[in-house]
């Protein structure tokens, strides 16, 4: 569901800005982010809860290095137009698989598939290559040269839209 | 079976350890609670305490497998819907050096190397670029191209048309309330 950059006010917005990194890991941490911004501890979880649920903010806390905290990679695969939505719902029921995108290109669906190690994550596109009757392509990570993706927001643009 | 052939049963303490962290893991892979104390609420689940839990995690992040904590944000209900896949042939030589050089650039928002996939897939350096609009994106790719000297390598721009699923990397399945 869209969102209107309007409806988020500055004190999102601060929010937003300070917090993609940096969340203090200490006791209180949200009494401590209500310091910097301002505001009180109560304050800053309703705001959390509400962009939670507006969907603009997936979930507040770590984020765990891919490559570290278990196996996963890149698949592609090439469909059929009109089996592009099958297929694709076939991808999401799968085990572990977190993005899945269409995409303009023969190869036409995208999608990062996860495992706790990299026997079941073999095992896990082997399954799904069977189920969806067309080849994988199977691209893992060999290099990250930049591979954080809490970039600032561009406000201003985004009401100017 | 015979006594000599069962491998001695590993120390209780330090499985029981394992086990906690491994459940905190999994937790900490869906977010923290929005509670006023979420690392004790946490480690009242994993049954831990709430300091050997920041301990846990102080310690997670100093070796990396944390990369960053806070606000994971979905950039697509914000209107930041064009997400563009610029995947480039790069001679082996290079790859490095220019994997590096787009990483310098603000608007590139992840960069890997991945293996070709010949004869189908004949690329092997993926960046990512977020923006508002296609044409914005596009053209921030032209002034990169141009700043980094990059005329000369073949790439193509798979724009996303459709997200059937976006978040974060999760490994755990999702743990029972």
């Amino acid at each position: 569901m869209p969102v209107d950059p309007r409806d988020l006010d500055a004190l999102d917005r601060r929010l937003i800005d300070y917090y993609q990194r940096r969340l203090p890991v200490c006791t209180r941490p949200f009494a401590r982010m209500a310091e910097r911004l301002g505001t009180s501890e109560a304050e800053v979880i309703a705001r959390l809860e509400r962009l939670l649920a507006l969907g603009v903010v997936s979930r507040v806390g770590p984020v765990f290095d891919h490559a570290r905290a278990g196996a996963s990679l890149l698949a592609a695969v090439a469909v059929p137009e009109d089996e592009r939505d099958a297929c694709a719902a076939i991808i999401n029921r799968a085990p572990g698989v977190n993005h899945n995108y269409a995409r303009n290109h023969a190869y036409n669906l995208w999608f990062v598939m996860t495992a706790p190690d990299a026997a079941s994550l073999a095992s896990r596109l082997d399954r799904l290559e069977a189920e969806l009757g067309h080849p994988l392509l199977r691209l893992p990570m060999l290099e990250g040269y930049h591979i954080d993706l809490a970039f600032p927001i561009p406000w201003a643009e985004l009401e100017a839209r | 079976m015979s006594s000599i052939t069962t491998p001695p049963p590993a120390p209780q303490a330090a499985a029981k350890a394992d086990e906690a962290q491994r459940r905190l893991r999994e937790r900490l892979e869906w977010g923290l609670p929005l509670s006023p104390r979420p690392w004790q609420v946490l480690a009242e689940q994993c049954g831990l305490t709430e300091g050997e839990v920041l301990a846990c995690v102080h310690r997670w992040q100093a070796t990396g497998l944390i990369k960053r904590q806070g606000l994971v944000v979905r950039h697509r209900p914000l209107g930041i819907g064009a997400n563009a896949m610029v995947v480039w042939d790069v001679p082996d030589a290079r790859v490095a050096e220019v994997g590096r050089r787009l990483a310098r650039e603000v608007a590139v928002t992840l960069c890997y190397r991945r293996p070709r996939c010949l004869p189908d897939w004949p690329y092997n350096l993926f960046c990512m670029l977020h923006g508002i609009r296609r044409e914005r994106v596009l053209a921030q790719l032209a002034a990169i191209v141009e700043r980094q000297g990059l005329a000369d390598l073949e790439h193509r721009v798979l724009f996303s048309e459709q997200a059937y699923r976006q978040c974060g990397g999760r490994y755990a399945a999702e743990p029972s309330p």
